[in-house]
């Protein structure tokens, strides 16, 4: 396990946190915790081989959150002197103070056991800080070249985000951790133009956002090269690729596409601030209410979904959320039906479901924590199929590969998907590109109608670094396990015909 | 250290060929409230500098932006000698342009930085208890969001520059719902100071729409003629914008680039005289007469920009296109003039146009929308655009609102939109649904189109 790095923890964070609590104690609190955050940033993007952004950030500051009155009250400050905790600390008591009058739920927390001092750190090898600028730029430059020098690619995007990510937490019970992770989103985009008939098509790498450090775009969890190679080629076939015809037919998804619909359509649909109504105006409900956990059919029987915060590499993993509570895996569906949701202390509190399952966190030092989502999957079968034998099962169909467009309404029923490539399955074989596909369908529906799950080895943790919600917006990193798996009879649009034309 | 003292300390530290510092102060407080109750609040303070440092090289300038919120007299310093060391390593930046020369602006440069605190909400806070009150005796639910906003970007170059602007940005959405959550209706509005929210009046407005929703009837998926609001024309219309950028259309690589080469500016997009525009003197909709940016991206927005004066720009002219973004690096390579981004953005057509209440009492049927949501990009060479529709679809028969329907997935273009359209309402400022996060200030019509599609009926209340 790496060390947490020197420079994180020679910053004042004990001696804000003793000045906070101890003004928050004084001032009559029933909680008050304090979180110290520093996050460091660098954004690199090329265009066509050429760097078009360069940008190091680091956002250092604190937040006291007290429970005063039955009522939340949240401040947060980026001058790191104790006395400055102590006027964030007297601010929070303020806006709880403000806020008493419109608060009529009185707000209580799950128990959780203290953790004195405990630290945790992710797994990498190679701290993407520690890298230097001549050498990422140089990566990324020699890839776009090898890009730019194949037939039919005009142009190439290429981007890099990393993070290191630093909290430390301490609350008025005694809990105290310090922790630190890793992460890395690297995309890579080719688009062939065509000036005589004004028409352009692009596509996107599909490796994942991943919890590793650089010595993932060096050849450790995913082969680059091999990606590299293959993007020009595929490209090509899909511009010369017929239009779909709109209709219904069976999907075997890849799990670089199906990541995104369990994100969108289970991952949110099972976060019980949603199901109660308190993203309601903004992020949206969920058809997943608590009146029916355990009876919602989620999900035809080979549907198995776990939510977790300690899968290896997962963007959600962490050891203790940002309340304190240490991490966990339980499930969300089980044989098809809703067995659970993502929880924070306030609301497993509030449904007497005993211990929060720690899906609290916060993307900022001066962000209040929410529930946010954990590493939601779907398991593999344990001797499932591999992705040939689910095509082999499909007379009319399309395999379907890498994430694009995505939407679904407010309560998760209604979605429509894009992706980066559809292959036509005819008689059990893949059968060239097609192009214009989306895919629409209700949520229950489709995961009704997943008839075979793929086994371990097609298995893959894919992921984004930016799922959105609350207000004001926070964004969070989320990995999402995916199996391949078989759909029957899906509808299927035209994406040219939905556009009039 | 002052941010003035901040930047100017850091600039003489600076031994770059260039070098520009973008030192932002911001202050922020926040309601949140469902379920008649308050859920989340907050009051917070932060800041931050960017050192953008050029070096120059045979191959053209470099440029390093390091940027850090902890920042004192002992590590300005380094802070300063890592932007450097980024530039000397990244080799020649794509986005490269000399740096923008000082100009006359009547910039209250050595003011402090303007802020705001939660004491921002002192009538507002008690008003919402009420309204709690009164909501929860008439069977109704509310939910919402109130943030007051308050940034000041000092911006400071080697060249002798030096810019001050202070935004103020509120914004309060208020959603109501009926206890079993199936009837939804929604108000929104950009506020600088919070003194012209009138909550009484937005949730009297949501009492109506409620009030319209007690009669429901199921439409299927199809086109419809469809009235959509000045919130929802805002979400299409800022996906236009960040669309029309002038290097991705020079390229072929947008909805704007013209078959054979070169860009559609010059063509007619819509029959009807409807400009779209942007001014950051706009009455109640001013913003930052300038640039100040902290990374390039997108080929939208250039570092080399900063401090560039940012004047009204047509995009749109009565119908034609006349203008998409372009920084002032694409601008010398193209020969075009340099059209920095604006952050406000205006779509009017006739002065006379009729306002929405006049707009449905001309309509014999048809949909009139309240909100668009979760719009996605499906297809970027017509810029295709997905979504759904939310928190009000009411049906209009014989000129009045009869009942509300079920919710849509939409699949829209709004160029397309733009050349269909058959009316063009009076434009006023209102408060978008998507994008609010990062586009506040916005002027639209209602608009009419004959035709809109939707695709397929949502469960979804």
């Amino acid at each position: 396990m790496p060390d947490i790095d020197p420079a994180f923890l020679a910053l004042p964070m004990r001696r804000l946190a003793d000045a906070a609590l101890a003004r928050a104690r004084e001032l009559g609190v029933a909680h008050a915790d304090f979180r110290f955050e520093r996050v460091r940033t660098q954004d690199l993007a090329l265009r066509d081989g050429r760097l078009e952004t360069t940008r190091d950030g680091e956002d250092v500051g604190f937040a006291v959150r007290v429970v005063h009155d039955g009522t939340w009250g949240f401040a947060a400050g980026v001058d790191l002197t104790p006395e400055a905790a102590v006027r964030v600390a007297e601010h929070a008591v303020e806006v709880a103070t403000v806020s008493r009058s419109i608060n009529s739920e009185r707000i209580e927390l799950a128990e959780e056991p203290v953790y004195p001092d405990v630290t945790w750190v992710s797994a990498y090898d190679v701290d993407p800080f520690t890298v230097s600028d001549a050498d990422k730029i140089g990566l990324l430059t020699e890839w776009s070249e090898r890009l730019l020098s194949a037939d039919g690619v005009d142009h190439v995007d290429a981007q890099l985000e990393q993070v290191l990510e630093n909290k430390f937490y301490a609350d008025l019970a005694g809990t105290v951790t310090t922790q630190q992770r890793v992460r890395v989103n690297p995309q890579l985009t080719v688009v062939a133009v065509d000036r005589a008939h004004g028409s352009f098509e692009t596509m996107r790498t599909c490796a994942p956002p991943v919890g590793r450090g650089w010595e993932y775009l060096t050849g450790t969890g995913w082969d680059w090269d091999a990606e590299l190679a293959q993007l020009p080629e595929w490209l090509a076939e899909r511009t010369k690729a017929p239009s779909v015809d709109a209709g219904r037919y069976d999907l075997v998804i890849d799990p670089s596409n199906l990541w995104l619909v369990i994100h969108e359509s289970i991952g949110h649909a099972t976060e019980l601030d949603r199901a109660l109504g308190y993203e309601a105006a903004y992020a949206g409900t969920s058809f997943a209410t608590f009146d029916k956990l355990g009876s919602l059919r989620y999900g035809s029987g080979v549907m198995n979904v776990t939510g977790d915060r300690t899968v290896q590499h997962g963007l959600s993993t962490i050891g203790y959320d940002d309340e304190g509570v240490q991490t966990q895996t339980w499930d969300i569906v089980k044989d098809g039906v809703l067995s659970g949701f993502q929880l924070d202390r306030r609301m497993a509190r509030l449904k007497g479901l005993g211990r929060s399952n720690g899906c609290a966190f916060a993307d900022s030092p001066l962000h209040i924590p929410l529930q946010r989502m954990a590493n939601v999957s779907v398991q593999p079968a344990p001797d499932g199929p591999s992705t040939e034998e689910l095509i082999a099962g499909v007379d009319r169909g399309i395999f379907i590969v890498g994430d694009k467009s995505w939407s679904i309404d407010m309560q998760r029923y209604n979605f429509q998907f894009t992706g980066q490539r559809f292959f036509k399955i005819e008689n059990g074989k893949l059968a060239g590109q097609l192009r214009d596909v989306a895919y629409q369908a209700t949520t229950t529906d489709f995961w009704g109608s997943m008839e075979a799950v793929g086994g371990p080895q097609t298995w893959v943790l894919g992921g984004a670094f930016t799922c959105g919600k609350a207000q004001p917006g926070q964004v969070a990193p989320v990995s999402h396990g995916a199996p391949a798996a078989l759909f029957r009879g899906v509808n299927v649009l035209n994406t040219v015909r939905e556009a009039g034309r | 250290m002052t941010p003035q003292e901040t930047v100017e300390r850091a600039l003489a530290l600076s031994k770059a060929d260039g070098c520009v510092v973008v030192a932002n102060e911001r202050s922020e407080t926040n309601l949140r409230w469902a379920n008649n109750t308050l859920t989340t609040n907050g009051a917070m303070r932060s800041r931050q500098l960017a050192v953008i440092s050029v070096v120059n090289g045979a191959a053209g300038a470099a440029v390093g932006v390091v940027a850090r919120s902890a920042v004192t007299p002992d590590n300005l310093e380094d802070i300063v000698r890592a932007s450097e060391h980024a530039a000397r390593e990244a080799g020649p930046a794509d986005d490269a342009a000399p740096l923008v020369e000082p100009d006359e602006s009547a910039d209250e440069w050595e003011a402090p930085p303007a802020e705001t605190s939660v004491a921002v909400f002192g009538r507002f806070a008690p008003d919402l208890g009420e309204a709690f009150r009164v909501a929860g005796s008439e069977q109704r639910l509310l939910f919402g969001f109130a943030e007051h906003v308050v940034t000041t970007a000092y911006v400071a170059s080697s060249t002798g520059l030096r810019r001050r602007w202070a935004q103020p940005t509120g914004r309060f959405e208020i959603n109501g719902k009926s206890p079993d959550f199936a009837r939804s209706a929604w108000a929104g509005q950009y506020t600088t100071d919070f003194t012209d929210i009138d909550l009484g009046a937005a949730d009297a407005e949501l009492t109506r729409r409620l009030g319209w929703a007690e009669r429901s009837v199921e439409l299927p998926a199809g086109r419809y003629e469809t009235l959509l609001p000045p919130t929802s024309v805002a979400d299409l219309m800022i996906y236009l914008y960040i669309s029309a950028g002038a290097r991705d259309a020079d390229e072929g690589r947008t909805v704007f680039s013209k078959p054979g080469g070169g860009t559609k500016i010059g063509e007619r997009l819509s029959d009807f005289p409807v400009t779209l525009r942007s001014d950051p003197r706009a009455p109640g909709l001013e913003c930052a007469p300038f640039t100040a940016a902290t990374a390039s991206f997108g080929g939208l927005v250039s570092v080399f920009d900063n401090g560039q004066p940012i004047e009204a720009t047509d995009w749109i002219r009565s119908g034609e296109l006349t203008n998409l973004i372009r920084t002032r690096s694409w601008a010398a390579k193209t020969g075009a003039p340099p059209r920095p981004i604006v952050d406000n953005l205006l779509l009017e057509g006739q002065p006379d146009g009729r306002s929405a209440e006049e707009m449905i009492a001309a309509t014999d049927r048809g949909l009139l929308l309240t909100c668009l949501w979760y719009i996605r990009e499906v297809d970027p060479q017509t810029l295709l655009l997905t979504g759904l529709t939310r928190d009000g679809v009411y049906l209009v028969e014989g000129g009045e609102v009869t009942a509300a329907v079920n919710n849509f997935r939409w699949n829209e273009s709004p160029v397309d939109l733009l050349a269909r359209l058959t009316e063009v309402g009076r434009s006023e400022r209102c408060l978008c649904r998507e994008w609010n996060d990062f586009f506040t200030r916005t002027a639209m019509p209602t608009l009419r189109v004959p035709d809109f599609n939707m695709s397929t009926v949502s469960q979804a209340f």
